[in-house]
């Protein structure tokens, strides 16, 4: 097979240091993957591309790349399903992290956020003589998660990381979950609450937007944000609902619950505390002077739908906790 | 200048483990790797960790009988017995760190059965132990504090008077050249795949460690004894864990039938791996086989326990060969996989320069002997990982530094790299090199080998060293110069391979892995010894060592 691989190339030794597009024909074997092709071009045409590269088997973590515009492990992407009709294909380096050269990327800041989560195992009390004992359920479902190479193809593509990097990331949020979730973490009921409390604070589990991009960018199934979600399941349910995360989830669910639409005007104030919080009303004061003015200003008066009480008993029925005003009852709109 | 007391040479399990036991017993201790610590080659072990724990009626000497049998009784006993009675305190401690091990119905370390043993007690997690373990290590790592020095490059080691005085870098990521001043050096390089192709192993897997150690004067022993794993994909050459056949999948012909009844009537796809891996090239040989492969089936254990316990394995072969195994038998065949031979040490890590330390794959304790257990190397790793850090750290304590001139050193080396970068461009590319090499190796040192076949290797490898001498490097440049690196592994190679040719040209018996043509039988009269080979004028001088036997004797080895 024939293709064109087309390669975006960074020299920092360059006089002037830019990217630049290259393109390269190879001629590869019809099951080639897109790291055979770029191993190739190496190799044998321009000894000069650098990239990294390791296992060929999707256990390494080393290869990820930006594919067609999205980040995956060069080694486990097909090249005939990468290809379009002209047979390209486009390889850029992992978004988010600096480009050293080439297709390699920093991944300091990378590896900054996981040692911010603590990584290791943070048992209380006593270790065991033999094994902790635990269910193999509980260590399949762990091992979803460490299943997780490292790779950074989540971090590449995370559009919060984008441009917020004090946001700690789907990676080092997923290796954190692989904790909290751990029987073996934390207190005698295996509840890490000094982690679920750091976790909840500014950028951090709530600072995800759930846009979905990790889910897809993940080579290895570990789904960075449903773990960040199954976080803010474990934060808020031991306790930890002062902050805008948990109080945004609770007013949004509490909005849609009662008038079965969202109240927009009043979920900003709900998360940031109620209008006590004098600091973040007035950061909103820019924000509302503008929505006014241009006439986006949501209603004073917040109506309900029309058969309210359908909504109202679905929400009873589903998620039978969530029904009412749960937190933020402190709230002056509550 | 950069100073450590132990300074260890890759950040793979034995590395990471060493490190975290030297910085734990007071030693200013270093971890330099040319990749992050979670890219090492550890990662690849999938089926898992061998154990005997008392509490489920197992018995560490069952296992050693096992491993010394596996080695076709070149294993040194008294390192095997080291071995098998240290790994449930190591397999616990690993738990403890935060291992996520499958458990059985009553929440304890569930086992699987592997190969080569005549009880379950391999422990695992689904098909990734090896990159479970690894994680956790690192994680481990993070908490010890050890510095880490990431994507460097180790060029040499420096001696003064027989002694170890620390080693020279290169900082891949700026092409800078460092003296790094150490009292003790462990290497954990790992082993020496990519002199073979195909091979399973990743591709910064290039014998580094041994090169280095051997060309300091240190002897690699049983370099000869180079395993083929029994199924590795068609076409690739990447591994399928022997977890698949420990689950209970079956090897068959091109005509269905399960050919292993003929070689290993009792423990018929369970048998030690040189074993199945010399059934197979048979059947391929005699006609039995397809496009040079025969067939894993794994159709009849059921989606739920392969997406529980094969899940990675299923995805390789659906990624690589495009054939699902739930649905369908995999085409495999014998790939290269792992080196039982390697710097020779005593149990405890240490080697014939004092202050110089190996363990794992790249070092020869000598547990694996002629033929490696599954899910033995993990074990090795850990047990040996921790003994030499532990020693390195005791051995500080009695030495001081060894002086040597920094300025000196960093120019000598950069002289060398310089002399590379600035070759005439001939032509030649180190990656021809390399392939013609891993070819001609696994054609002529393959799962069967006799004296013409080796020999026509050697004299392939003499004549790739003349080009090799000559190959120029197209990337002049320092930052991330991968071209240089490639370069500079593959002189570690060519030295390696040498001494793997030379050691199984020497063995003139089949034992273990070196299943000679022209000499089929295990000769224990002359050839119960270890081969060990050290770096002569002209190529590799050979030299014998007894094998240690406390009270297993040789016997015939059936399965």
């Amino acid at each position: 097979m024939d293709v064109t691989i087309k390669i975006k190339r960074f020299d920092p030794e360059a006089d002037q240091p830019h990217s630049y597009w290259e393109d390269f024909s190879v001629s590869v074997p019809d099951n080639a993957t897109v790291l055979d092709a770029l191993i190739k071009i190496r190799e044998e045409i321009d000894g000069t591309l650098t990239l990294r590269c390791s296992c060929r088997s999707a256990i390494c973590g080393s290869c990820a790349v930006r594919i067609n515009g999205h980040a995956g492990l060069a080694c486990k992407t097909s090249l005939s399903r990468a290809i379009d009709e002209d047979n390209c294909v486009t390889v850029e380096p992992a978004g988010v992290m600096k480009v050293i050269k080439d297709l390699t990327v920093d991944f300091d800041l990378f590896w900054d956020k996981i040692r911010e989560v603590e990584p290791y195992l943070q048992p209380q009390g006593a270790e065991p003589e033999g094994e902790y004992i635990a269910s193999n359920e509980s260590m399949l479902h762990l091992s979803g998660v460490t299943a997780c190479i490292m790779c950074g193809a989540c971090v590449s593509d995370c559009t919060v990381l984008e441009v917020d990097p004090t946001f700690l990331g789907p990676a080092a949020l997923a290796k954190a979950y692989r904790f909290t979730a751990d029987p073996r973490d934390g207190d005698r009921e295996g509840v890490s609450r000094d982690r679920l409390r750091n976790l909840s604070e500014a950028t951090g589990m709530w600072d995800c937007t759930r846009c979905n991009e990790c889910v897809q960018a993940c080579p290895k199934g570990v789904a960075p944000m449903d773990r960040i979600m199954a976080l803010r399941e474990q934060a808020v349910s031991a306790g930890f609902t002062n902050n805008n995360g948990a109080r945004h989830t609770s007013a949004f669910t509490e909005s849609v619950g009662h008038s079965g639409r969202l109240d927009e005007l009043r979920l900003p104030i709900k998360s940031v505390g109620g209008i006590t919080n004098i600091g973040a009303m007035l950061s909103y004061a820019p924000v509302g002077w503008r929505a006014l003015t241009h006439g986006k200003m949501p209603p004073i008066r917040h109506k309900n739908v029309e058969n309210v009480e359908n909504v109202r008993r679905l929400f009873r029925k589903l998620e039978p906790d969530l029904a009412g005003p749960q937190i933020g009852r402190n709230s002056p709109f509550g | 200048m950069l100073e450590h007391d132990v300074l260890v040479i890759g950040a793979g399990l034995a590395g990471m483990r060493a490190a975290i036991a030297a910085s734990a017993n007071g030693a200013n201790t270093a971890i330099i790797s040319k990749v992050h610590p979670v890219r090492s080659h550890s990662n690849a072990a999938q089926g898992g960790i061998n154990a005997a724990l008392l509490d489920r009626g197992d018995d560490w000497e069952d296992h050693a009988y096992d491993t010394i049998k596996g080695s076709d009784f070149l294993g040194d006993q008294d390192a095997i017995e080291v071995m098998c009675s240290s790994a449930g305190r190591a397999l616990i401690d690993m738990e403890h760190m935060g291992v996520t091990f499958n458990r059985d119905d009553e929440g304890k370390l569930g086992t699987r059965a592997f190969g080569g043993q005549r009880r379950a007690r391999t422990f695992f997690v689904g098909d990734f132990t090896g990159q479970a373990l690894l994680h956790v290590m690192f994680e481990q790592l993070i908490k010890s504090g050890v510095r880490s020095y990431e994507e460097w490059f180790v060029t040499s080691l420096i001696e003064e008077d027989g002694q170890v005085a620390g080693v020279m870098a290169l900082e891949i990521r700026t092409g800078q050249i460092h003296a790094i001043r150490a009292k003790t050096v462990i290497f954990c390089t790992g082993g020496c795949g990519r002199i073979f192709e195909p091979s399973t192993n990743a591709l910064i897997v290039t014998g580094d460690g041994m090169a280095l150690a051997y060309n300091a004067g240190v002897g690699l022993m049983d370099m000869e004894m180079v395993q083929y794993h029994p199924t590795t994909l068609a076409g690739s050459g990447v591994l399928l864990s022997e977890a698949a056949r420990g689950e209970g999948a079956y090897l068959r012909d091109k005509n269905g039938h399960r050919f292993m009844e003929k070689y290993a009537p009792n423990m018929m796809e369970l048998a030690s791996r040189d074993v199945v891996s010399r059934a197979e090239q048979t059947e391929i040989n005699a006609g039995n086989g397809v496009n040079g492969c025969v067939f894993l089936d794994c159709t009849h254990l059921g989606e739920a326990l392969i997406m529980e316990k094969l899940s990675q394995i299923r995805e390789i072969g659906i990624d690589l060969a495009g054939v699902d195994m739930i649905r369908e038998p995999v085409p495999i065949r014998p790939g290269m996989h792992y080196i039982m031979g390697g710097i020779k040490t005593d149990i405890n890590g240490l080697t014939s320069i004092p202050g110089v330390y190996a363990a794992g794959e790249c070092a020869n304790v000598s547990v694996h002997g002629g033929n490696r257990l599954g899910a033995n190397s993990l074990l090795d790793t850990i047990v040996f990982g921790e003994r030499s850090g532990n020693h390195a750290a005791e051995f500080c304590r009695g030495v001081e530094f060894v002086d040597f001139d920094e300025g000196e050193a960093v120019a000598r080396e950069e002289r060398r790299i310089n002399e590379m970068l600035e070759r005439p461009d001939n032509g030649d590319r180190w990656g021809a090199i390399r392939q013609a090499m891993g070819e001609s190796m696994v054609r002529n040192v393959a799962v069967f080998r006799d004296e013409q076949s080796i020999s026509e290797a050697i004299r392939d490898f003499s004549d790739l060293r003349d080009r090799y001498n000559q190959v120029p490097v197209q990337n002049k440049n320092r930052i991330f110069n991968t071209d240089l690196v490639f370069a500079l592994e593959l002189g570690y190679m060519l030295d390696v391979a040498d001494t793997i040719a030379f050691s199984a040209l020497e063995r003139r018996e089949s034992r273990g892995a070196n299943a000679r043509t022209d000499f089929p039988e295990r000769d224990d009269d002359n050839w119960l010894k270890h081969i060990v080979a050290r770096k002569g004028e002209v190529g590799p001088e050979l030299s014998y060592l007894p094998v240690t036997i406390t009270k297993w004797q040789p016997e015939e080895r059936k399965y």
